[in-house]
């Protein structure tokens, strides 16, 4: 187990400590004081890694992670599992923009709210498929050009009549499904989109990860899962297919 | 003073503190947040705006300036000689900084119109009906045109600010060293905004670096403008010239000319600059359709397209604002009687370690905080 004090290191140094340590065969890390460091994890991929971040992690968190569990106990910025592989990142407070950007594989759970851009360019391929759960809402381009993964938006504790997403839901989705506890205004839907009732198939999956989420974060699985969930799938896999042909 | 250095793509830092009780605190503060921030800026320019920083001085123009040399010096000293009282003039204080380099000459005045002026100003503001077209007739047109008149016609001259019991402090360098430079420690204000600059398409020189002002407003801005073009063209016709080289410039005149010359509320001219889409205003789900469609048909040039969050200060009152799709970062945060924004939420926690409140601004909604009722600077 290392302990390591973040107030006013620069993260390269941060994250330089925590790979050699990790090198030396050390799994266990506790970052104390972060404030602004990015790129936390970035590219970890030793076995078995977990990492508890004290304090508000900077831009960029888990990029490419691939493997660790990184566990934030406070609010995180933008840009966070970028490309990620594999892994679980979850987050005790919201988060900020663009998180997921051409995420591949893994976990993301954020317990609030999430900003815009989430989840842009997922893709998945056979058993990779990456994981974002928002428990409360979202920005505008929630899945914008999704290739692939799930998407979870929950929307707990939201003042009535607040929307679950933003505008442009889904624009340019191709692959993917994105999962919704609560109905969306059709005038911010995608033209690439449309709306479905969740199966009982659909719930083998949907009903797993929120027992996770819900664990994660002390929710009420039965009162999270007790809601009408609506599901967005994409009506073509090639929406843009005719864009550049003659 | 005008860098050489190449340039070099990426981003930029913003951050604004506001206390509504006019409470006046350290520039140690903002200095200590902007620094949080370092990487997002390349050391190409920083700056600070701080009002209520000149109580003693509370009603002079405060005008900060940038020098090239002593020629430039003398020539703008004798003009303003000839429009204003000088009730002070002295050296910007600075203390030798050994990332700050080349800097040029730095100083400030404390001005009053001359009576003459003033005469003559009152004269027409009650005889001349259409000071709004003209630019004419109030003091602070008169300001803005001696402005203009220095960064256009004295060579190496420019104005950094020209507000009342307020200034600009800034430079070529990362933020926290221009803050350092310039000891915006010992100065104590309500309000703060700072950037740290990283330029994208435009030189880093001094005059070039954030806030850029205009009368008391500054403006600080993480993006850039594609519509300058536009906008600038658009100025001119009302007698603003843009002169620094940068496109954040058109912001603070565009502030300036909706709302103090043509008097729109601040809310209005918000939407004029971050227009709502036309898809949206077709549903005018919020009712303001026919406001929209008003002033895209006036002010079509005044809008700022490309990605942008800016922050607006003023005496009184401070503004963030977003690009319509949120292309750039802005949270807010508040503890008790203070207001904080900035470019990241790790900004604003450095020194409010547990704010009350802390959310993400919504694309093209402006967040305006301003002093309490009944509470002066």
């Amino acid at each position: 187990m290392v302990r390591i004090d973040g107030k006013g290191v620069h993260y390269r140094e941060l994250n330089e400590l925590i790979k050699t340590k990790a090198d030396e065969g050390e799994t266990e890390f506790y970052l104390d004081n972060i404030n602004g460091q990015r790129y936390i994890g970035t590219g970890l991929s030793n076995p078995g890694i977990k990492i508890y971040v004290n304090g508000v992690p900077g831009n960029d968190l888990a990029t490419f992670l691939n493997g660790p569990e990184i566990v934030v106990y406070d609010n995180a910025q933008d840009a966070i599992c970028n490309t990620m592989n594999s892994g679980q990142v979850t987050v005790h407070g919201h988060a900020g923009d663009v998180l997921g950007y051409g995420m591949r594989g893994g976990r993301l759970f954020i317990k609030g709210n999430v900003g815009y851009r989430v989840g842009i360019h997922m893709k998945e391929y056979k058993k990779q498929v990456p994981v974002i759960v928002a428990g409360g809402t979202a920005g505008d381009f929630l899945g914008e050009y999704m290739a692939g993964g799930i998407l979870i938006v929950l929307g707990l504790d939201r003042k009535p009549g607040a929307p679950l997403t933003g505008d442009y839901l889904g624009t340019g989705m191709h692959g993917g499904v994105i999962y919704l506890r609560g109905d969306v205004d059709p005038a911010n839907l995608g033209r690439e989109v449309a709306v479905f009732d969740v199966t009982d198939e659909d719930w083998k999956v949907l009903g797993q990860h929120l027992q996770d989420f819900c664990a994660s974060f002390d929710f009420d699985y039965n009162e999270v899962s007790s809601e009408k969930f609506y599901k967005l799938l994409p009506v073509s896999h090639r929406p843009y297919g005719r864009l550049y042909a003659y | 003073m005008r860098g050489t250095k190449p340039r070099i793509p990426s981003g930029c830092a913003i951050v604004g503190i506001f206390n509504r009780k006019a409470k006046r605190f350290s520039g140690s503060d903002v200095l200590r947040s902007i620094r949080t921030m370092h990487d997002r800026s390349n050391g190409l320019g920083g700056g600070f705006a701080g009002y209520g920083i000149y109580p003693e001085y509370r009603d002079h123009y405060a005008f900060h300036l940038l020098y090239e040399d002593k020629a430039s010096q003398l020539e703008t000293e004798s003009f303003l000689e000839e429009n204003f009282n000088i009730d002070r003039s002295e050296p910007i204080p600075t203390r030798p900084h050994p990332n700050i380099t080349d800097p040029p000459i730095l100083w400030r005045y404390f001005l009053r119109l001359k009576p003459h002026h003033q005469e003559r100003l009152q004269i027409e503001n009650g005889t001349c009906e259409p000071a709004i077209r003209s630019g004419q007739g109030d003091e602070r047109d008169f300001v803005v045109q001696q402005v203009m008149y220095i960064n256009r016609y004295i060579g190496g001259a420019f104005v950094a600010s020209s507000g009342k019991n307020m200034g600009v402090f800034k430079g070529v360098g990362f933020p926290e060293d221009i803050g350092e430079f310039f000891r915006i420690d010992e100065y104590e204000g309500y309000m703060w905004t700072a950037h740290g600059r990283f330029p994208t398409n435009t030189p880093g020189w001094w005059g070039g670096a954030h806030p850029f002002t205009i009368l008391d407003w500054s403006v600080v801005h993480n993006g850039e403008i594609s519509s300058y073009g536009i906008n600038k063209r658009y100025l001119e016709m009302f007698g603003y010239h843009c002169t620094l080289q940068t496109d954040t410039e058109v912001i603070a005149y565009l502030f300036d000319l909706l709302h103090r010359r043509h008097g729109l509320p601040l809310e209005v001219t918000c939407m004029a600059l971050a227009a709502p889409f036309w898809k949206d205003v077709d549903r005018n789900k919020d009712g303001k359709a026919e406001l929209a469609r008003g002033l895209r048909q006036v002010y079509g040039s005044a809008l700022l397209n490309g990605p942008f969050s800016v922050l607006v200060g003023y005496n009184g009152g401070m503004i963030g604002l977003t690009d319509r799709i949120k292309l750039r970062p802005l949270v807010c945060a508040e503890k008790e009687d203070y207001m904080y924004l900035a470019s990241e939420e790790s900004a604003i926690r450095e020194i409010c370690p547990a704010p009350d409140r802390v959310w993400a601004i919504k694309a093209g909604e402006p967040v305006m905080v301003q002093l309490d009722e009944g509470v002066q600077p």
